[in-house]
């Protein structure tokens, strides 16, 4: 759902200019007869100016019907002229041929590329980095009202095992990773703002370079841990009723109820889920990323979405289904950021409520063994069945143990 | 801790095998983004 949102919100961020466009009132017609129907200086101006201008005359190349003959004075365009091949290189409409780098090579403008780069500069990075601030701002903030979740009783000094030594290796694996590949991201996208002029040019240099290097390969621990994490923990993460009562109570986050629990209570799930579909939507984008120009994505994407109508319950133009394989890069950098955004955000959330935010929390990661009144407290239901386990195998190995009369 | 330390060796292990492995394969940038006529070293 989110990752749809997410889309939705950039797909509406990209469209603006052309609904602006589109719901502009038309103006009237321009005269271009002292031109001879090329452009005017006030269309130069009005271009200049960063005003939206209707180029669409520029895009008529030639009149094969009212061309001379070719054996005629002029007559060997066949109606089209030098002008004409100018502005068909200028957009992207020329017939161009390539000797090298195919569907790439032959794009020589792009102007996606400008919308892409406008995105990345005034949306992308100042949100994207006021909802990690913001996040960090609320928890400091939850964490000054509510404090520490301590335990109600004391420890018993009893422990059970919460998660085992793979589970444990899995979860820092999926953890050691992603925090790499979101502080190497973020450097990326903040670099030329943050690293440039507080540690010079080299720095920024050295530090972008290692950066692009650690995110590249990183991502492969990453994509393994996270399905290594899926079959570990998705029996456990399927919603049921006992959630019901969580969400009843809000996950006792609020006030001192701790509503019971089997193994993963249903914040719990919500961070697991959202690992899993944002974490894939990440590793896809990424891999498109990964293999320049290999696996687009969008356009096949928007087809679908097309199909399905979306752009109409929204009032949306439809969706772009011709993309150039630099659009198609652009598209994916832009999703694998505002997606990694958020499950960053999220991410912050679930190291906050996982070390500072509750006593003994991090045992169940660290050690691996809970305090048995940690247990009681906060997977109540869980403990009776991990009990409620262990007698029967005691009660089966005593019964081994007897000799037989 | 030994599995969280397990867990960050292995992220260095992985990362640099893949390294070496897409390298190998010629999924370099370089080549990839190459043809014929184009002599890399």
């Amino acid at each position: 759902m989110l990752r749809h949102l997410a889309l939705l919100l950039t797909l509406a961020l990209l469209a603006m200019p052309l609904a602006a466009q589109e719901t502009a009132p038309d103006p009237a017609p321009t005269d271009r007869t002292a031109t001879g129907g090329a452009q005017t200086l006030e269309d130069i101006l009005a271009r200049q100016r960063g005003e939206t201008v209707d180029d669409s005359f520029r895009r008529q190349f030639g009149n094969p019907d009212s061309a001379a003959d070719p054996s005629a004075q002029l007559g060997t365009l066949g109606g089209a002229s030098d002008p004409d091949l100018w502005r068909a290189l200028r957009y992207d409409q020329a017939d161009i041929t390539v000797s090298s780098g195919g569907e790439v090579g032959r794009v020589l403008f792009q102007d996606g590329g400008m919308v892409w780069l406008d995105f990345r500069q005034n949306v992308l990075a100042p949100w994207g980095g006021w909802l990690l601030l913001g996040t960090i701002g609320a928890l400091a903030l939850f964490y000054l009202l509510r404090g520490r979740v301590r335990l109600d009783y004391p420890a018993t000094g009893r422990t059970v095992t919460r998660f085992r030594a793979f589970e444990r290796f899995s979860h820092w694996l999926l953890a050691g990773s992603f925090i790499l590949l979101g502080l190497t991201g973020l450097a990326v996208l903040f670099g030329r703002w943050v690293i440039l002029p507080t540690f010079g040019p080299e720095a920024n240099a050295v530090i972008l370079t290692g950066s692009k290097f650690i995110h590249n390969n990183v991502a492969w621990p990453f994509m393994l841990a996270l399905v290594f994490v899926f079959f570990l923990w998705v029996w456990h993460n399927i919603p049921n009723r006992t959630d019901l009562v969580w969400i009843v109570q809000f996950g006792g986050i609020v006030g001192k109820k701790h509503p019971p629990a089997k193994k993963f209570n249903f914040g719990q799930k919500i961070i697991f889920w959202s690992v899993i579909l944002l974490g894939g939507s990440i590793s896809v984008s990424g891999l498109s990323l990964l293999f320049p120009f290999e696996l687009p994505l969008f356009a096949k994407t928007f087809t679908v979405l097309n199909d399905l109508g979306i752009n109409g319950w929204l009032d949306l133009p439809p969706f772009p289904t011709e993309l150039s394989p630099q659009e198609e890069m652009q598209f994916a950098q832009a999703w694998h950021a505002i997606v990694g955004f958020v499950l960053m955000a999220i991410i912050i959330a679930h190291i906050y409520i996982g070390s500072l935010g509750m006593e003994g929390a991090y045992d169940a990661m660290g050690s691996g063994e809970v305090d048995e009144a940690w247990a009681r407290q906060h997977h109540a239901l869980w403990l009776n069945e991990v009990q409620a386990r262990q007698d029967t195998q005691e009660a089966a190995s005593a019964r081994d143990a007897t000799p037989a009369e | 801790m030994k599995a969280m330390l397990a867990g960050f060796a292995a992220i260095i292990v992985i990362s640099v095998g893949a390294w070496f492995a897409l390298d190998e394969i010629g999924f370099s940038s370089a080549e990839r983004s190459s043809g014929q006529n184009v002599r890399l070293d």
